[in-house]
C-alpha cells in the first residue's frame, strides 16, 4: 500500500559513516530484497527505515511523507526481528495484541485479526502458550503473526531465518514467499546475507557494499547482467571465475586474451578505449564447456574434482599463477583428478570489466 | 603492634598449611588404601569407584565440621536456652515464649520490625531499580552508580555515625552542626531532634539502610536490566509503546524474577537489623526493634533465656523468606 523512496541517505556513528547516500525508489507492494557482506550497512538501512536509527542525511519517504521524524510506531511499518524479539513474559495471544493494545484499538478488532493472523500462521492452537514453549519456527511465525495484526504498509524483514536449522530456513522460506503472495498490496523490505533467499523472494535485489549500492535489479538481471565485480562475484554459487586479460584495439576491434592465451576479439558500443589495456574476464562455472585444444581457451589440469551426481565442479589450474578455472558440467562426464581438459566459456555468457570493476558492455565477435 | 601482626603471619600461614596438607594428605592416603592407578591391583575398578565416592566427602569434611559446629549446633542450643530460666539452672518451658506475648517492649519490637519490613525493602528495591534504569541513559552514568554503590561499602555503624551528624540536633538559637536541622532552620522552623521523636525517629532510622541496600539493590537489577534483549524493546518501540509502557510492560516483567530476589535479600537484612539501632537510638523513643531486643536480654539483662528466645523468633521469622528466596534462584539458574 505504500511505496519507500529513499534519497541521499546516509548514517554515521561519530567519525565512522556506515551509509554514504543511499538513493532508492521502491514501488508500493514490491519485494525489495537487500544483500551484502557483513558490515555492508543493510541492516542500518533497514533499521533507518523502520525509525530505529535516526539516518544523519537525507530523506526516507514512506508512502509520499517524509518519515525522517516520525516515530516508528506512526510509519505504517512492522518488523521482524533477526532474534523475533517476542515478549518472553506474554502469551504468544498477547505478544500479537501488545501493538494494538498500545494503540487503543477495540477488543473485537484485536480478537478478530489476531484470529486471522494465528489463522493464516497455523498458530491457533498455540495463541495460550509462553515463547518458551514453542519452537524455533513456531516462534518465527509468532514474530510474523505478530508484524501481521498490525496490518502495516510495509513489512520489514531483518534476517528472519539466519536462527533457523536448514530444513526449517527453507520450508519457512516458501511461507513467507506465500505470505508475500497474500498480500499484494505490502511492501516488504527483506534483509539477508544469503544469496539464495535473495534470490528466490526478490522481486528486485538490492546489492550493498561498504555503505553504498552496488547493483539494483531483478535477480535474472543481476545473474546475468552483473554492473561490477563485485555483484558478479556475491551472486552465485560456484562464483563466476575471473581472469585478467589484457585488450588491445585495432580497427575498430578489440582483441581481448588471457596471458598467453588465444584471443577473442570483442566489441563495444560504449566507448573502445574501454576494451584496451588490463581487463577483466568473468565466466560462471555453468558456462564453460569443455572442448577440443583447438577451440580453447584455456586449458589446464583438473586439481581437485568434486562429483555431486548430477553435477561435477572441476577446478582446473591453467598454470600462470592464476585461481584456478571452476566449471561446472553435467556429472556424466566423471572426469577425474590428474586429467587435462581444454575449456571454452559459451560466446553469450562471458563479461568484461574494465580496470575500475565496472562491467563493460560488448559483443564478442 | 609488631607481636600483633607477627602473631596475624603466623597464624594464616598455619592456617594455609595446614589446609593445604589436610587436602594432600588425605587424597594420597585415600589413594593408598584404595589404590586402583597402577593397574595391577585386583579391585581397580571397584577401588576406583569407592574412592570416587569418598573423595567429596573427604574434602567437604571440614566445611560441614564448621558449618555444623558454628551454625547447626547454635541453632539447637539456641532452642534448648530458650526452654530454660536467666542462667540455665531450671527448665521452665514455654514460659519465656509466654512472657514474650505479653511483654510491651516485644510487641513494640515486633510493631516497628514490621515498619521496617514493609518500608526498606520497597523502598530500596524501588530506588535501586530507578537508579539502574537512569544512570544508563546519563554520559556520567557510571561515576552516578559508583556514588550510589558507595555507601554499601560503609559498615552499618560507620553509616550510623555519619547519618548522626545528618540528624545532629543544637538548642535552637546555636549554630546546628547537623544538616538536616540547619537546613530546616534555614527554612524558617524550628530545629528537631529527630531520633527522639516517636514513631517518626523510626523512619530516620530506615533512611539509613534503605541508603545503604538501594546501591545493592542497583547493581543487580542494572545486571538483569543489561540482560534484557534490546530488540525485544525495539519490538516494543515499533508497537508504539512509550518510555513508561516499555518499563512497566516490557522490562519489568522480564527481571521480575530478579526483582523479587533482591527484594527478599533486603527483606532478610531487615530483620536482622540490630547495628543502626544500637548505634543511633538503642531502642530508645519507641524505636526497638527485635535483633537490639535480643542484644538487650542476652548481654545487658544476662537473661539467657528470654534472648534465646527472641532469637528463636527471628530465625522463625527469617526462614520462610530464605526458602523462598532459594527456591527462586534455582528457578532463575533452571530457567536459563
Amino acid at each position: 500500500m505504500a511505496s519507500v523512496k529513499l534519497s541521499g541517505v546516509r548514517k554515521a556513528y561519530g567519525e565512522m559513516e556506515i551509509l554514504h547516500g543511499i538513493d532508492l525508489d521502491i514501488k508500493k507492494g514490491e519485494f525489495v530484497v537487500f544483500v551484502g557482506p557483513s558490515g555492508c550497512g543493510k541492516s542500518t538501512l533497514l533499521r533507518a527505515i523502520a525509525g530505529l536509527e535516526q539516518v544523519t542525511g537525507g530523506t526516507i519517504e514512506i508512502d509520499g511523507i517524509v518519515s525522517n521524524d516520525i516515530p516508528p510506531s506512526k510509519r505504517g511499518i512492522a518488523m521482524v526481528f533477526q532474534s523475533y524479539a517476542l515478549y518472553p513474559h506474554m502469551t504468544v495471544r498477547d505478544n500479537m495484541a501488545f501493538g494494538l493494545r498500545m494503540s487503543r484499538s477495540p477488543k473485537e478488532e484485536i480478537d478478530r485479526r489476531i484470529a486471522k493472523a494465528a489463522d493464516i500462521l497455523q498458530l491457533t492452537p498455540y495463541l495460550h502458550r509462553l515463547p518458551k514453549a514453542l519452537s524455533g519456527g513456531q516462534r518465527q511465525r509468532v514474530a510474523i503473526g505478530r508484524a501481521i495484526c498490525r496490518d502495516p504498509k510495509v513489512f520489514l524483514f531483518d534476517e528472519p531465518l539466519s536462527n533457523l536449522d536448514a530444513a526449517l530456513r527453507v520450508a519457512t522460506r516458501i511461507e513467507i514467499a506465500k505470505l508475500n503472495e497474500s498480500m499484494p498490496d505490502t511492501t516488504m523490505i527483506y534483509v539477508t546475507h544469503d544469496q539464495v533467499e535473495a534470490m528466490t523472494l526478490a522481486d528486485r535485489i538490492v546489492v550493498l557494499r561498504g555503505g553504498n549500492v552496488e547493483q539494483v535489479g531483478t535477480p535474472m538481471e543481476l545473474y546475468h547482467k552483473p554492473a561490477n565485480l563485485f555483484v558478479a562475484q556475491f551472486i552465485g554459487s560456484p562464483a563466476m571465475n575471473i581472469v585478467p586479460v589484457e585488450g588491445s584495439v585495432a580497427n575498430g576491434v578489440a582483441s581481448v586474451a588471457p596471458k598467453g592465451g588465444r584471443a577473442l576479439s570483442a566489441k563495444t558500443e560504449s566507448g573502445m578505449e574501454r576494451l584496451a589495456g588490463p581487463l577483466s574476464l568473468g565466466v560462471r562455472p555453468e558456462n564453460i564447456d569443455l572442448v577440443d585444444e583447438a577451440k580453447a581457451l584455456f586449458s589446464g589440469t583438473v586439481t581437485y574434482a568434486e562429483q555431486l551426481g548430477e553435477v561435477e565442479i572441476l577446478y582446473v589450474d591453467i598454470g600462470a599463477g592464476e585461481q584456478p578455472i571452476v566449471v561446472k558440467i553435467p556429472g556424466y562426464h566423471a572426469i577425474e583428478r590428474g586429467r587435462g581438459v581444454h575449456l571454452a566459456p559459451q560466446k553469450g555468457a562471458i563479461h568484461l570489466f574494465d580496470a575500475k570493476g565496472n562491467a563493460v558492455e560488448h559483443q564478442i565477435l | 603492634m609488631t607481636q600483633q601482626v607477627i602473631t596475624a603471619t603466623i597464624t594464616i600461614l598455619i592456617g594455609v598449611a595446614g589446609s593445604i596438607l589436610y587436602f594432600v594428605g588425605t587424597n594420597w592416603l585415600l589413594d593408598r588404601i584404595f589404590p586402583f592407578r597402577d593397574g595391577a591391583s585386583p579391585n581397580a575398578a571397584r577401588n576406583h569407584r569407592i574412592t570416587t565416592a569418598v573423595r567429596p566427602w573427604l574434602f567437604l569434611g571440614p566445611a560441614l565440621l564448621a558449618l555444623g559446629v558454628y551454625l547447626i549446633y547454635p541453632v539447637f542450643e539456641t532452642l534448648r536456652l530458650s526452654l530454660y530460666n536467666r542462667d540455665t539452672t531450671a527448665f521452665v518451658g514455654f514460659d519465656n515464649y509466654a512472657w514474650l506475648v505479653g511483654d510491651a517492649g516485644f510487641r513494640e519490637s515486633i510493631l516497628n520490625n514490621f515498619m521496617w519490613l514493609l518500608v526498606v525493602p520497597t523502598a530500596a528495591t524501588f530506588f535501586g531499580l530507578m537508579a539502574a534504569v537512569l544512570t544508563d541513559r546519563i554520559w556520567w552514568g557510571n561515576i552516578a552508580k559508583s556514588l550510589v554503590f558507595m555507601p554499601m561499602a560503609i559498615s552499618f555503624v560507620g553509616a550510623s555515625v555519619i547519618w548522626k551528624f545528618v540528624y545532629d540536633y543544637r538548642a535552637a538559637g546555636s549554630e546546628q552542626i547537623g544538616i538536616l536541622n540547619a537546613f530546616v532552620v534555614w527554612l524558617g522552623f524550628e530545629p528537631q531532634a529527630w531520633i527522639a521523636v516517636p514513631v517518626w525517629n523510626n523512619f530516620f532510622l530506615m533512611v539509613i539502610l534503605i541508603w545503604i541496600q538501594t546501591g545493592f539493590a542497583m547493581v543487580i537489577l542494572s545486571a538483569a536490566l543489561r540482560g534484557i534483549p534490546e530488540e525485544t524493546m525495539e519490538a516494543a518501540v515499533i508497537d508504539g509503546a512509550n518510555d513508561f509502557q516499555i518499563f512497566f510492560h516490557i522490562m519489568v516483567p522480564q527481571i521480575w524474577g530478579t526483582i523479587a530476589v533482591v527484594w527478599t535479600t533486603i527483606t532478610i537484612v531487615v530483620l536482622k537489623v540490630f547495628d543502626i539501632v544500637f548505634a543511633m537510638t538503642n531502642g530508645q523513643w519507641n524505636s526497638q526493634v527485635l535483633g537490639n531486643l535480643m542484644y538487650d536480654w542476652m548481654f545487658r539483662g544476662f537473661d539467657f533465656g528470654r534472648g534465646a528466645a527472641i532469637a528463636i523468633v527471628i530465625m522463625v521469622l527469617v526462614t520462610p523468606i530464605m526458602i523462598s528466596n532459594i527456591r527462586r534462584a534455582k528457578a532463575e539458574t533452571k530457567g536459563h
